[in-house]
């Protein structure tokens, strides 16, 4: 029987080596994808239990958790919430976490993979678990100016350093207190959520990266680039100056806003209709240079593309595919199918004052462990390189000249040359403009980027435009920061 | 009785090579045992420290009440056992207390006390259990008198398993019928006593009968089978599995009976084609049975496809499995400490998912520690049946530790996706007194064994 007996013993060993196995597996090598499931309420609740990291600007913490006499240990609170609520988010104890706080959920929490010697040394010492600490790229000045001058507007203002990609401000308006949204009673929280779902404003979306909207006129920086780029066009190149125009293959007939001429002359420049924001030049230059240019640079630009900054970046459209001629003469003013989002349009801005180098956008400027070494610090990563260093001096001096002489002239700032282009979007027959402003500052050696996006005509229907409404936004933050 | 227990003090040990003085073995149990309550208390301290952040002194008991009762039954040994295994006991109590720290844990996260409190029960399970084991001890003091009555153990597993079915009798919880109500007291599982019973009379039964089953039949394929008229014993107890599956909707009990009689079948016949032959009816029976009853359909999808969403909504649909995943994954390498975790989030985190709590807890090394013991514990029962001489307290003893393993495997397979999931209980882990009181009894009946087999008894009762 010893014989059989051993075979036996043979058969339980394997059983047992299965189990050791099976757990294994799922404890050391399905752990990371099992603890990620959205499914798994265990990981929302640590996410509260532990001393969740803070988030800085300049040091100073603008979420941070405060120890909580209940379930849940911490409370987190937000300092001055609405102002830099679109960078934050919000974890609210029954839901999912949005912007910063989920972004960078493991980091805060303490459970990514780079903190995981210290979270055995946690254990080890007994020490309770901490989450690091994120600085943030945002300037409090820029910050505070760009809320203080986008005022009761529903819109968005980003600025962005050129040479680097670092996000110095990022508002989205109106925008909400995500206080209300971490206090530990369900019912609150569900209340004051479901009150901002049902708001009209819709505060919750943050408009600097996930909104869409057609770019209008600040798309011509694009459709400009691209002409210049392929050498067929400088800015002296000339285009029959005409009242309206009328794309091959269709009948519609497209103007300059006010239906004008651009300028005087029979013939207009490349430079005087940039500079004069004029639409039937632009169409003409659009079906000359064919869909397929522009697409290329606007996928260049950033285009068609998302970004994790570290938060999810709607990708801006440039509708792919092959456009004919009639549809690629309104995407050359950014019309038709052409939607971006504000961030997209600071990136098109700092491409231009980066000498032609795209750059990452990123928000997050060092992830602090709890004992203050850095865990990883920002370091700037370009995107790609979009045009030759020459055609972005071009593009700068046909930007201060915009600014200067031309319909950008509400961002002037006295002893700085400021480059910009404005934009005044259609969004349908009656609706509202949607007003832009794009540039940056001092035009010679750029330190900030800008775009101002204006939602829902700037309260003035289909009256506003760029240069009345988003420009001046744009030229009180630019006097802002460039006086700090 | 008497007789016996004068002839073994009576005979003096072997000379051979397996003298063992008796004091050094009970010495090295009761250090052993010192260890093991010692860490069942550090257990319950590290519990409260981490569940209520401070020592509740009026719990301690659980741990202390324990440690009594054990102690006690290591002394009923140096009169009754002394040549016993001595890491048997130790394993079995430092089980036992794991399994109450971890039921008092989750009474903690449901905030129960008092009778209410698993913890409380499960402790005065184990009292009892451990004086069942006393008993068995006392009882039989060698274990070749339950030879004797190898039908009535038959009989009598028979009726354990089949009680449930009688109306109002039965009781059914999340859809087995496995359980009889006593009262308002409690609740039983008499099919884990039955386990107990049935594996004395397949130990007896195939002693008497290995001969004609091992060395008649047919070669085919290089292999000797059965003639039709040997089939009897083991279509019947194929049909008292099927039944357990059709009647009692318990996987797991099922798979249980029949592979605890397949093993020790092979062991008394040495024939593999009984096993593949059991192994085929088994496989035939359980996929018909996948595709007939929706409960074994459900639980093989659930087993498949545990994570696909439409599966994890669905009413009995991976809910729990996947929430146990999500626990041991939580407890990862190290886990996160006693009290620490959030077993109670999983459903019945104190029965049949343990050992899933445990793994929250206690991390990969805590389960690898505990599936150590218990591989330690089937391994001291192997050994029995090793070193034994007769072959009905050999087969007993190896049935009786493979039913320890096979239930391991069942239940922590299941939970852990290597086979479907079944409702089984953890042996001396899990909260449930009937689960409690068979394992005890085997524990008592290993270690009886075992001091039969070292004291080489030359007297048949």
């Amino acid at each position: 029987m010893n014989r059989e007996l051993k075979r036996v013993s043979i058969v339980v060993m394997l059983m047992f080596i299965a189990l050791l196995s099976s757990t294994s597996i799922v404890q050391a090598f399905e752990a990371e994808s099992l603890n990620a499931d959205p499914r798994n309420t265990r990981t929302l609740y640590d996410s509260y239990s532990v001393e969740r990291g803070a988030i800085l600007v300049d040091g100073d913490p603008i979420a941070q958790s405060v120890p909580a006499d209940d379930n849940f240990k911490y409370l987190r609170t937000y300092a001055n919430g609405p102002l830099y609520a679109s960078v934050t988010g919000f974890i609210p104890i029954n839901g999912a976490p949005t912007g910063l706080e989920f972004a960078l959920n493991s980091e805060l929490t303490g459970t990514s993979n780079s903190q995981f010697f210290d979270k055995i040394s946690d254990i080890v010492t007994g020490a309770t678990p901490k989450g690091a600490a994120v600085e943030i790229t945002i300037d409090p000045v820029a910050q505070q100016a760009a809320w203080d001058a986008l005022g009761d507007q529903t819109g968005s203002v980003v600025v962005t350093e050129p040479a680097t990609g670092r996000i110095l401000a990022m508002v989205s308006k109106p925008s909400y207190d995500p206080n209300r949204l971490t206090v530990h009673d369900n019912a609150a929280v569900t209340e004051a959520y479901d009150a901002l779902v049902n708001d009209a404003g819709d505060p919750l979306i943050d408009r600097a990266i996930n909104s869409l909207n057609p770019p209008g006129s600040v798309f011509k920086l694009v459709v400009t680039t691209a002409a210049l780029e392929s050498g067929d066009f400088t800015p002296d190149s000339t285009f029959p100056n005409l009242q309206t125009y009328i794309a091959p293959g269709t009948t519609s007939e497209i103007e300059n806003s006010g239906g004008n001429t651009c300028g005087g002359g029979d013939t207009v420049t490349l430079a005087t209709a940039l500079r004069l924001s004029c639409n039937v030049p632009f169409a003409e230059l659009g079906v000359q240079l064919g869909d397929a240019a522009i697409l290329e640079t606007a996928k260049k630009f950033g285009f068609n593309s998302e970004f994790q900054i570290p938060m999810d970046v709607t990708a801006s459209i440039y509708p792919e595919g092959g456009l004919d001629d009639a549809f690629t003469a309104q995407t050359a003013f950014g019309q038709y199918e052409v939607q971006a989002t504000p961030l997209q349009m600071a990136m098109v801005s700092g491409a231009i004052a980066n000498k032609g180098v795209v750059m990452q956008p990123n928000v997050v400027e060092e992830i602090l462990a709890p004992n203050l070494s850095s865990i990883s610090a920002f370091e700037p990563q370009e995107f790609g390189r979009v045009m030759s260093a020459e055609t972005a001096a071009t593009l700068t001096e046909m930007m201060v000249n915009g600014v200067q002489t031309g319909a950008a002239s509400n961002a002037r700032i006295d002893g700085v040359n400021v480059a910009g282009k404005t934009g005044t979007a259609q969004n349908g027959s009656t609706d509202p403009y949607t007003l832009w402003f794009t540039g940056f500052a001092p035009a010679e050696d750029p330190d900030y980027a800008i775009s101002v996006l204006v939602e829902d005509g700037g309260g003035m229907g289909q009256t506003g435009f760029g240069n009345l409404l988003a420009a001046p936004i744009a030229q009180q933050v630019l006097e802002a920061v460039l006086n700090k | 009785m008497t007789l016996n227990t004068a002839a073994t003090s009576a005979i003096p040990a072997d000379p051979g090579p397996k003298v063992r003085v008796p004091q050094k073995m009970r010495h090295l149990e009761l250090f052993l045992l010192l260890i093991a309550c010692g860490i069942n208390a550090s257990a319950v301290v590290l519990v409260q420290l981490g569940a209520l952040g401070a020592i509740d002194t009026t719990l301690l008991y659980l741990g202390v009440t324990l440690s009594v009762l054990v102690i006690a039954l290591h002394f009923v040994l140096r009169f009754v056992a002394r040549e016993a295994d001595p890491f048997i006991l130790p394993i079995a109590t430092l089980l036992n207390g794991l399994g109450i720290a971890m039921i008092y844990r989750i009474d903690i996260a449901n905030q129960e006390s008092g009778w209410e409190s698993a913890a409380v029960r499960q402790t005065a399970w184990s009292g009892l259990a451990i004086a069942c084991a006393i008993a068995v001890l006392l009882i039989i003091r060698n274990h070749r008198v339950l030879f004797r009555y190898t039908y009535i153990f038959g009989f009598l597993g028979v009726l354990l398993l089949l009680l449930p079915l009688v109306p109002g009798l039965g009781r059914e919880i999340s859809g087995a019928r496995v359980w009889i109500s006593m009262g308002s007291f409690a609740t039983f599982q008499p099919g884990e006593i039955a386990k107990i019973a049935l594996a004395v009379f397949f130990a007896g039964y195939l002693v008497r009968n290995r001969d004609s089953l091992a060395t008649v039949g047919k070669k085919f394929l290089g292999m000797r089978f059965p003639r039709l008229r040997d089939l009897g014993p083991i279509l019947v107890v194929w049909a008292l599995s099927m039944s357990v599956i059709i009647f009692q909707r318990d996987l797991g009990t099922a798979l249980l009976y029949f592979g605890l009689f397949l093993v020790m079948l092979y062991l008394a016949t040495a024939r593999m084609s009984w096993v593949i032959l059991g192994v085929g009816l088994f496989l035939g029976g359980a996929v018909l049975a996948s595709q007939t009853l929706q409960y074994v359909n459900g639980r093989f999808t659930n087993w498949l496809d545990a994570l696909n969403p439409a599966v994890y909504e669905a009413r009995g649909g991976s809910f729990q499995l996947v929430q146990g995943l999500f626990g041991l994954a939580k407890g990862g390498l190290l886990g996160t400490g006693w009290g620490q975790g959030r077993p109670e989030i999983t459903p019945v985190p104190q029965s049949d998912y343990i050992i899933a709590s445990l793994g929250e807890e206690l991390g990969l090394a805590g389960l690898f520690a505990i599936l150590a013991l218990y591989l330690l514990l089937v391994a001291r029962g192997f050994r029995i049946g090793f070193a034994g001489q007769d072959d009905f307290g050999k087969l007993l003893a190896v049935g009786l530790a493979f039913v320890i393993a096979l239930q391991c495997f069942i239940v922590i397979g299941g939970v852990t996706r290597v086979i479907p999931l079944t409702g089984l209980t953890t042996p001396f882990l899990a909260a449930g007194g009937s689960s409690l009181i068979a394992n005890w009894i085997i524990v008592a009946l290993l270690l009886r064994l075992s001091d039969t087999v070292r004291n080489q008894p030359r007297l048949v009762v």
